[in-house]
């Protein structure tokens, strides 16, 4: 179903709101990991810091996010994984409730309960969890709500090629199409689970086949391309729109950093030039091969993001920790 | 079996109901006056759920809200954790809470900890019904009541009827409950015209919608000597013996029914033991890390010089239930069982 860069005719302010997109995403993540490191030296102490525990960022996987949440609002849920920073944030999640949690203060989505793996935004119906594949089934009751409440609302579930060994992954894929549930399933396919390659975990090449098993369309995107994202994400989110049930579009993107921060990469085979395959410079030259974007208006895209993210970071390190006499608020409403 | 024994009524002309259908006339009776109340689960439509739990609501309220699921637990248990923090009130019902290791993942790391991960931003008003308990040979995979799992996990509700009138009045309660109330049905309580039962099975159940406090133990039977702390079909057990101890003359038992786990009612536990000074728990979940021995600390974090004599829990030792009938009744919590332990704190 991929069109070639030719056939396409996407609307150029489309285009650039893509390349907007990604940029925020990257910007906050450089940030995060600027703010993660920056007092982790000379030795590296996971839990020490302003921005203590596991990190996972998605640098490179901006292309899934951009292009699939350009065709939600707000009243769409979205239920990612723990790698989730660029979905929450394409899907309008507000960026300093989402820095405050990653720093743990009270001024996060979860006062500091949750932290990064684990956000939930009602504003934007946005949610993670740390626990693979186990996002999707949560999202099936999203939809079923929205469908029950006579919406076109949707439900996108993300979650990882690794992920799709699990039986969560099945069982969900079964359940919507059975009951016609409007969903969009989204596999982050990053060739890595931690260090286990694809070709070591997964019995079949595209991920998108086993969609047919379950009687509903499945799409592969290579190349981590964002414009054929949004093109799938179009189809599939129309069709959940109308009542037709869901679909799967899996998307081979890339993982540019570690499994989380501190991750050395040992097993890594595959970073060799692993900079050409970042999507961020190679779609701003596409658009300026096209004439939608110059040096102004590259920079002012860039100065935006930065504005905003450093807002975000200035918000997060501002907000106080939550007080120690509070750890048991929350447990039940 | 969906047979349902007949309702009757005593000659007070007072409506006497089955634990099972007290449990569905509360179900029914919040399905009527809240729309977004569902049921979904295995065979809980046109079978009425196995242990009766569902009987005749597929009949009444249609297929929308009484939803047959593929055998599917991790799915549809998800699936009731999203429409709930979408505004929903579902009830998922776990055939057999034996069957959690195929769909724990949702119960405890998302039904139970969203809310507190949120920041109290989402809440998760659904509940978990399953079916708990042995005593009549299903062996190692059907038989377990595991309460003392769920209870002790952060985050869930646990409620476990032993009478007609607390399941109605506990399910409507964990129904509009905003939180994650997991409610726990004996087989042996539920009346079941074709298991073994004990009368108090079928009981008085007031027609009218009403809620049975979570959290609020309820004295079963008053008695000075001696305090027997329980839950479930232990309960109708532990009165059995505190009967016939109190008809023998000498010993009367006073008989706690905790109904709910989580929140527990130490207040209740402290009261009675302060009056009698001897403590007997009954737990049909295995004895190690579990209730028994947190109704014990209940006593010795607060003044262990309440008791008298020394503690006596009459639990299934740590053991899988075993499958042939003089096995499982060795390990179970049976009358005789309860009532050795009663003489042996009784003597001191």
């Amino acid at each position: 179903m991929t069109a070639t860069e030719a056939e396409r005719a996407l609307d150029a302010s489309v285009r650039v709101e893509l390349y907007r997109t990604m940029v925020l995403c990257r910007t906050f993540e450089d940030a995060i990991l600027r703010e993660y490191h920056a007092d982790k030296k000379p030795a590296f102490d996971i839990g020490a810091g302003l921005v203590p525990g596991e990190m996972h960022l998605s640098s490179g996987q901006e292309p899934v996010a951009a292009g699939v949440c350009a065709h939600l609002t707000a009243d769409d849920a979205l239920t990612a994984t723990h790698r989730p920073h660029h979905l929450a944030i394409a899907h309008g999640a507000d960026l300093r409730k989402l820095a405050a949690e990653i720093f743990g203060r009270e001024g996060g989505f979860g006062h500091g309960r949750g932290g990064h793996m684990h956000l939930f935004d009602p504003a934007t119906h946005f949610s993670c969890s740390g626990i693979i594949a186990e996002g999707y089934p949560p999202a099936l009751g999203q939809a079923f709500a929205f469908k029950r409440q006579g919406t076109d609302r949707i439900a996108v579930a993300v979650t990882g090629e690794g992920a799709a060994n699990q039986g969560a992954f099945h069982e969900s894929l079964n359940l919507a199409a059975l009951w016609n549930l409007p969903v969009v399933f989204v596999v982050e396919d990053n060739d890595w689970g931690i260090s286990v390659p694809r070709k070591a975990s997964t019995a079949t090449p595209s991920n998108s086949e086993r969609a047919a098993g379950y009687g509903m369309p499945g799409e592969r995107i290579e190349d981590n391309d964002v414009e054929a994202v949004y093109e799938a994400a179009a189809r599939a989110v129309a069709r959940a729109r109308a009542g037709e049930g869901p679909s799967l579009i899996e998307v081979h993107t890339v993982r540019l950093l570690g499994h989380f921060e501190g991750d050395a990469q040992g097993y890594r085979d595959d970073m060799a030039g692993i900079e050409s395959r970042d999507p961020i410079p190679r779609y701003e030259k596409a658009l300026r091969d096209a004439g939608l974007l110059d040096d102004t208006e590259a920079s002012r895209i860039r100065e935006e993001a930065r504005a905003k993210v450093e807002d975000a970071i200035t918000f997060a390190k501002d907000s106080p920790e939550p007080d120690p006499a509070t750890a048991l608020s929350y447990v039940f409403a | 079996m969906t047979v349902m024994e007949t309702q009757s009524t005593d000659t007070a002309g007072t409506r006497r109901l089955t634990t099972a259908k007290a449990m569905v006339e509360g179900i029914a009776q919040e399905m009527e006056r809240d729309p977004s109340v569902i049921y979904l689960g295995e065979d809980v439509g046109k079978y009425g759920g196995i242990f009766s739990s569902t009987a005749g609501l597929l009949d009444r309220f249609g297929e929308d809200r009484v939803l047959d699921t593929p055998i599917s637990e991790t799915a549809f248990m998800g699936l009731a954790i999203g429409a709930a923090v979408e505004g929903m009130r579902p009830i998922a019902e776990l055939m057999f809470v034996d069957f959690f290791g195929v769909c724990m993942d949702q119960i405890y790391n998302h039904m139970a900890k969203i809310h507190y991960e949120s920041g109290g931003a989402v809440k998760v008003p659904m509940v978990l019904t399953t079916a708990v308990g042995g005593g009549y040979s299903d062996a190692a995979q059907h038989s377990q009541c595991l309460w003392g799992t769920f209870a002790h996990l952060p985050g869930m509700k646990v409620v476990i009827p032993s009478t007609p009138h607390d399941a109605k009045g506990l399910i409507i309660s964990a129904i509009r409950d905003d939180n994650p109330v997991v409610y726990m049905f004996h087989k042996g309580v539920m009346g079941l015209p074709w298991m073994a039962k004990n009368p108090r099975a079928t009981d008085v159940v007031p027609e009218e919608p009403y809620e049975v406090p979570i959290g609020k133990a309820r004295i079963a039977r008053e008695g000075n000597d001696i305090t027997v702390v329980s839950v479930s079909l232990s309960v109708h057990h532990a009165l059995d013996v505190a009967d016939r101890l109190a008809a023998d003359g000498g010993i009367e038992a006073e008989v706690v029914d905790l109904r709910s786990l989580k929140p527990l009612d130490r207040e209740a536990i402290l009261t009675s033991v302060a009056k009698t000074g001897r403590l007997v728990v009954v737990d049909e979940d295995y004895l190690s890390y579990g209730l028994s021995g947190e109704v014990v600390a209940t006593i010795t974090d607060v003044d262990p010089g309440m008791l008298r004599a020394p503690v006596a829990r009459v639990a299934v030792p740590d053991v899988p239930i075993p499958y042939a009938r003089s096995l499982e009744y060795a390990v179970l919590p049976t009358r005789d069982r309860i009532e050795e332990a009663i003489h042996q704190v009784v003597k001191g």
